[in-house]
């Protein structure tokens, strides 16, 4: 069939399959429908819930403005769709086009979209992790049960990782008036995401608002009483810290282990795809039938040095799903990149954090405008002379503006006066990002390397 | 034959009536720059966006170096500039504690506790109009009505319109940048004691709610609640005459502009009269086609910027045209109509950024209210004179009258 | 109604705050906080949110009356007076 036959066929009554139900998943869905896909269409997800949106289980839902299972996301359009919540994909037939499911089944498809997203990663320790009382945050489920226990009134909270997830529970916690302990293996707050700077100030936000921030430390085990509840926490200073409640913040882990023998590049860094978000099998060869969207998509950004990035961020997985979506059904010359900068928000003690770009690629950071001190700022992250990402505490409608300069590769330092710069903005400071090599948890944007069939493992870290 | 600079058009009471088509002319040149010493005009959509949001670009007098612009004459004399003036840390200071009387988080309450209140003021007003067989809804209605919600709000005594309003006038034809031109407008000077005049006549209320604080902002000003203290008197009373004066000079421009736009389009004042939730979609579209603020003419550029390939030199003036590029054909498709159905309404009408307009959601609800209920209670109405006279006034642009005859008013 | 809002975009402008107080609340000076979900009795106001946000950040359905066009406008006409 030529190519414009094939894709007006496609369009008409070919069977699309999306794996993966949650936010890119039903973006996708009402994508294709919306560009008048008329054929077959079928979402497959493990959580027996239909698509519902996971940043106000750390948000509203723990301040007690929101029942956990009322987080569904609203329907842009029908989508018509067969449904197969609850049940797991477990494998892909590339060369037979089917998805094998954990019940069995078999789901055949002319296309594929991939939008499986991450998990939680649990407590190392198996034994400790399955304490009553230990807790992860990521799925409508891990908020019902949370929420649970926070509403009886623990006696205090302690939480494992000081990343925006870790930080956000904290604050939730605090605004309730319930006593909460953190523990980071880095100096501060948010240092994986951010930097020192900026870390500093969310170290001091912490502390203001009542928390007992504990950094540099590692948690080095998890104590129970005799009937298997949580009861204390052990420190690597040596220090112990008795709590009912442990929330293991320690970021996520790409679920891409079904696909593990189905020759896709695919690994711990998430699924390569390329710019169209068409998925690379192992070989490093473009697939044409495979697309991927979401946290668990790499793809390489024409911004970033074509370096591979994985976003955990809302904004990327939709705008991700509404790329890969018109590109499933377009020809290859109507196909679009997908050039989203990246764009990032956490909500914590009262203060909006925002960030756009890179903040990971920074060498340097300078504060153009507000001051750290009095936590309203925007901050300028520099890489090899120019202007890769900016972050705003409570300043966020300027922020705008510096994505137009990280867009334009505007020159860094900023030279340039700048409204309400101090003293302190006028030269830069090193960021003070950690070692890459050494593991952290706080990062939103990884730059997972050139390679998209490289195997090799490495830490990945997390959303917030 | 030559004609004149293209600005000096606009701002020609001529063009009141209808400056759009001037406004079109305009975006062809999106940094008009006509005369030496003059300002660089913006006129589409993304660029005025953009400006807004642009740290370089101050709203503070002082960083203006073109000393014929009245809005860069010393305030010293009187009172502080008020927050609209000044850039950040104060206006993020003063804003935020005008704020603490006015919205969430302190008071999330204030306006929408206010719903029951606008529908009996505006059910009074057109009670009061019964039998009326021609009516001008400006004076009977659209001045009134804003007017009594703010002087409730503030706490200023609503029998003392007359008085405050002779200072009012002036200070709002000293924004008018047209006025310049013309000999016999009050000129800065008069606008400046007018203020005064006004500010002082405020200091005796705020004097009384010190002693004796209300369930009003003037009282909450005063007392300062919030984490940023209290303002200083004079803070106090700058930004009282702001929120005096913005809080119905825009308001009544458009109510009548949404009037007159709805007796134009009549199929949507008979759907608003069926289903007043449209009031909602209306007065957005309203807030595009025809913004109660015109333009934007007081930010100059801290620094050299560069805009489509001009340089805008450090102090020059900028003046944001926001109803031309709220009809910029780049931004929405079919500018030129009236259409409150469209689902893109991203309109610049109350402007964006820090300075976006402090009383936006209280505008909203009034121009909803007011709109809904004329629909529903005027029975027939025709527009006895299109165009209407207008207001002399360029920046906020709304007819002076607006002579409709009805049937009657309904109950 | 089900909601969401895409915080990317929100400027902390407070229009849904001010509009629909029980919906949405402010934390801070510009953190936006939201129920993702609304009952019929906020359905009104939740649409006045919607239409005021100055950057279109708020996705909501069921914004529509299922009881028709009739007894929701008769729900604003009584809010209004």
């Amino acid at each position: 069939m030529p190519a414009e036959q094939f894709h007006e066929w496609l369009r008409r009554e070919g069977r699309i399959v999306v794996v993966g139900a949650s936010l890119a998943g039903l973006r996708a869905a009402e994508t294709l429908r919306a560009e008048g896909f008329t054929g077959s269409l079928t979402m497959i997800g493990d959580e027996p819930y239909e698509p519902y949106d996971r940043p106000p289980l750390s948000k509203a839902v723990l301040l007690g403005m929101s029942a956990p299972d009322r987080t569904d996301l609203p329907r842009r359009r029908e989508i018509d769709a067969t449904w197969r919540l609850g049940v797991a994909a477990t494998g892909l037939d590339l060369a037979a086009h089917r998805v094998r499911l954990a019940d069995g089944d078999e789901v055949p498809y002319d296309r594929l979209l991939i939008a499986t997203g991450v998990r939680a990663r649990p407590w190392p320790r198996e034994e400790e992790a399955q304490l009553d009382g230990v807790f992860t945050l990521r799925t409508r489920d891990d908020a019902v049960r949370l929420h649970r226990r926070l509403k009886a009134g623990p006696r205090r909270v302690f939480v494992i990782g000081a990343g925006f997830t870790g930080s956000e529970i904290a604050s939730a916690c605090r605004h309730q008036g319930i006593a909460v302990t953190v523990a980071e293996r880095a100096d501060a707050p948010l240092v994986g995401a951010l930097g020192g700077v900026i870390g500093s100030v969310a170290a001091e936000l912490h502390r203001d608002n009542g928390v007992d921030l504990r950094t540099g430390v590692m948690v080095t085990g998890l104590e129970g009483d005799s009937v298997g509840r949580v009861r204390a926490a052990h420190l690597s200073d040596g220090s112990v810290v008795d709590t009912d409640v442990v929330v293991v913040s320690l970021g996520a882990t790409r679920n891409t282990e079904w696909l593990a023998d189905s020759g896709l590049g695919a690994g711990p860094r998430g699924i390569a795809c390329d710019a169209g978000c068409r998925a690379f099998d192992f070989r490093g060869i473009v697939t044409d039938d495979v697309y991927v969207a979401g946290d668990v998509a790499r793809s390489p950004h024409a911004l970033f040095g074509y370096q591979f990035l994985s976003l955990e961020h809302w904004g990327n997985a939709v705008a991700q799903a509404e790329v890969a979506a018109h590109n499933m059904i377009s020809a290859s010359a109507d196909r679009r990149p997908h050039l989203w900068v990246p764009a990032f928000w956490s909500a914590q003690f009262g203060v909006n954090i925002k960030s756009v770009g890179v903040p990971t690629m920074g060498e340097e950071i300078m504060i153009t405008q507000g001051s750290l001190a009095e936590r309203r700022f925007v901050g300028v992250y520099g890489y090899r002379g120019r202007v890769i990402a900016a972050v705003s505490f409570d300043n966020t409608r300027w922020l705008e503006f510096y994505e137009g300069q990280i867009e334009r590769g505007a020159p860094f330092p900023v030279e340039y006066p700048t409204m309400d710069r101090r003293p302190e903005g006028r030269k830069p400071v090193p960021a003070d990002f950690p070692d890459p090599s050494l593991p952290t948890h706080g990062a939103t944007v990884t730059l997972s390397g050139y390679s998209p069939a490289d195997r090799r493992l490495v830490f990945t870290p997390a959303r917030h | 034959m030559t004609q004149a600079p293209l600005l000096r058009r606009i701002t020609d009471y001529s063009s009141r009536a209808d400056p759009y088509p001037l406004y079109e002319e305009l975006r062809r040149t999106p940094v008009l720059h006509e005369e030496e010493g003059g300002p660089y005009v913006i006129s589409s959509y993304y660029d005025i966006k953009g400006l807004l949001h642009d740290p370089r670009i101050s709203s503070d007098a002082a960083n203006a170096t073109a000393v014929d612009d009245e809005f860069s004459a010393p305030e010293a004399t009187g009172l502080p500039p008020s927050f609209l003036r000044l850039d950040p840390p104060e206006h993020d200071r003063l804003r935020r504690i005008a704020n603490s009387s006015f919205g969430p988080p302190h008071r999330p309450d204030r306006i929408d506790g206010l719903r029951g209140e606008l529908g009996a003021i505006v059910s009074d007003l057109l009670d009061g109009l019964a039998g009326a067989e021609r009516i001008d809804v400006v004076d009977q209605f659209a001045y009134p009505f804003p007017v009594t919600v703010i002087c409730r709000l503030l706490g200023v005594p609503r029998e003392e319109e007359p008085r405050f309003r002779a200072w009012v006038d002036p200070i709002v034809a000293g924004l008018d940048p047209g006025n310049r031109d013309d000999p016999g407008a009050p000129g800065p000077k008069a606008a400046q004691e007018a203020r005064v005049q006004l500010g002082m006549y405020l200091a005796g209320l705020v004097e009384e709610r010190t002693r004796d604080p209300r369930d009003d902002m003037l009282s909450d000003l005063v007392a300062g609640h919030g984490p940023d203290g209290a303002m200083s008197m004079m803070e106090v009373l700058s930004t009282a005459v702001l929120l005096l004066i913005a809080g119905h000079e825009t308001t009544v421009n458009l109510i009548t502009n949404g009037m007159l736009t709805l007796l134009r389009h009549p199929e949507y004042l008979e759907r608003l009269r069926a289903d007043p939730g449209l009031s909602v979609r209306i007065v957005e579209e309203l807030l595009r086609y025809e913004p109660p603020v015109q333009l934007v003419p007081q930010r100059t550029c801290i620094t050299d910027i560069e805009l489509r390939g001009v340089t805008i030199p450090k102090g020059s003036r900028i003046w944001l045209v926001l109803a031309a590029g709220n009809r910029d054909p780049e931004r929405f498709k079919d500018p030129d109509r009236f259409d409150p159905d469209r689902e893109d309404i991203e309109h610049l009408g109350f402007g964006s950024g820090i300075h976006s307009c402090f009383g936006a959601p209280l505008a909203r609800l009034e121009a909803q209210v007011a709109l809904a209920e004329l629909a529903r209670r005027l029975d027939n109405p025709r527009l006895a004179e299109d165009p209407p006279p207008y207001r002399t006034n360029a920046v906020l642009r709304g007819p002076r009258h607006l002579t409709v005859d009805v049937d009657g008013v309904l109950p | 109604m089900r909601l969401v809002v895409d915080l990317n975009r929100c400027q902390g402008y407070a229009q849904c705050a001010f509009l629909a107080p029980e919906v949405f609340t402010m934390h801070g000076e510009e953190s936006l906080v939201y129920s993702p979900w609304a009952g019929d009795e906020h359905r009104e106001k939740a649409a006045r949110a919607v239409a005021a946000c100055p950057v279109q950040a708020i996705t909501a359905d069921g914004l529509a009356d299922p009881a028709d066009a009739p007894a929701g406008a008769g729900r604003v006409a009584s809010d209004a007076r």
